[in-house]
């Protein structure tokens, strides 16, 4: 209910669910002792290989942490090129 | 008689570990347990004035572990229950005086007679907190609804985790529902869905910790008051009742039934 009328006052939103979001970050990158900065470069070279087998949309691809109960867990999805394309074009 | 040995730690210094170490001791002893309090804080010594007991000390954990005293000879009695005893820390060493298994044999000696022995961990992630969780049954983490706080214990659990002493159980001290209410402070089920472990209790802000501080006597002890039902909850739950979080609700209003609805991580 505050969120919806924060939004309409154009307010920030509270303080509770920006301590939430951040510490859920933090949280990751502790947990895998992965600095924030290390996932974009983890995300080229997983392009850069899977690229030379197969023919991938690199902007379609998404790479994440997720959590499950305690652990972490990478997860890519990787949407492929349909084959034919490739033989017509 | 085989004492359970509990360990409470944090990570983050200030959260209230000596706090619940006192009043959980204070009140599984009221329940008539047998119950010793061992701070292991060594340096920084702090349960002997939150229990009352600082004016009496003679000898300490060191003074046992080095021979200079007998167990029995530094364990102080507090004579406000029947059989709480306090074992307090030296002040004039620092951690390295202690190792993990002097703890464990420490421990050991004591579990024949005690039905528990509660064991205060300094702040930090190191020869301290090692020295603590070493001969714990059970570890118990301290937090507090705020960013840096549950960090902190985060990382605790996973070391409880690597030292094999898991799965941590976890106590959130110093909640202010009305905070909570305005979504200005992380509620319960915030944070157990951030750090994912079981929740032993949850302690609200209370003034009467303070007061309590002021005269040495722990808030289980002091007639009615919020903090001192949390704790005594947090005692009946280590004793394997199954008291509902809800218990609350007569005192906390919407607190204790926010409690209600998010008392388990999943």
């Amino acid at each position: 209910m505050s969120s919806f009328l924060d939004r309409l006052l154009h307010r920030e939103p509270n303080s509770a669910g920006q301590a939430k979001e951040r510490l859920k970050l933090v949280l990751i990158h502790d947990r895998t002792d992965l600095a924030p900065g290390m996932m974009d470069a983890l995300k080229d070279e997983i392009i850069a290989v899977i690229s030379r087998h197969i023919d991938i949309d690199p902007n379609a691809v998404r790479i994440e942490m997720t959590q499950e109960g305690r652990e972490q867990r990478l997860v890519a999805d990787i949407p492929l090129r349909p084959a034919q394309r490739r033989r017509t074009g | 008689m085989t004492g359970k040995v509990i360990t409470f730690t944090s990570g983050k210094g200030g959260v209230g570990k000596t706090t619940a170490t006192a009043n959980v001791g204070a009140a599984l002893a009221s329940a008539g347990n047998k119950v010793v309090c061992i701070d292991a804080d060594i340096g920084l010594r702090n349960l002997d004035v939150i229990l009352g007991l600082e004016n009496r000390i003679v000898y300490d954990l060191v003074d046992i572990i080095e021979g200079r005293c007998r167990l029995r000879q530094a364990m102080i009695r507090d004579k406000r229950v029947p059989e709480l005893y306090l074992i307090p820390a030296a002040q004039t060493r620092d951690k390295s005086a202690v190792s993990p298994s002097d703890m464990i044999r420490l421990c050991d000696e004591l579990r024949p007679e005690f039905d528990w022995i509660l064991i205060d961990s300094p702040a930090g992630i190191e020869r301290g907190f090692r020295n603590a969780v070493a001969p714990a049954d059970i570890v118990v983490v301290v937090t507090n609804p705020e960013v840096s706080a549950v960090r902190d214990a985060d990382r605790i659990i996973g070391l409880v985790e690597s030292e094999e002493k898991g799965p941590a159980r976890l106590v959130i001290n110093r909640i202010k529902p009305d905070m909570v209410k305005r979504g200005e402070m992380l509620s319960v089920d915030d944070v157990l869905e951030l750090l994912a472990i079981e929740l032993l209790g949850m302690v609200p802000d209370d003034e009467t910790i303070i007061t309590g501080a002021n005269r040495g006597t722990p808030v289980v002890l002091n007639g009615k008051n919020k903090a001192g039902q949390a704790f005594i909850n947090i005692a009946r739950r280590l004793n394997g009742e199954e008291v509902p979080f809800m218990a609350m609700e007569e005192e906390g209003g919407i607190f204790g039934r926010m409690a209600r609805w998010f008392r388990r991580p999943q």
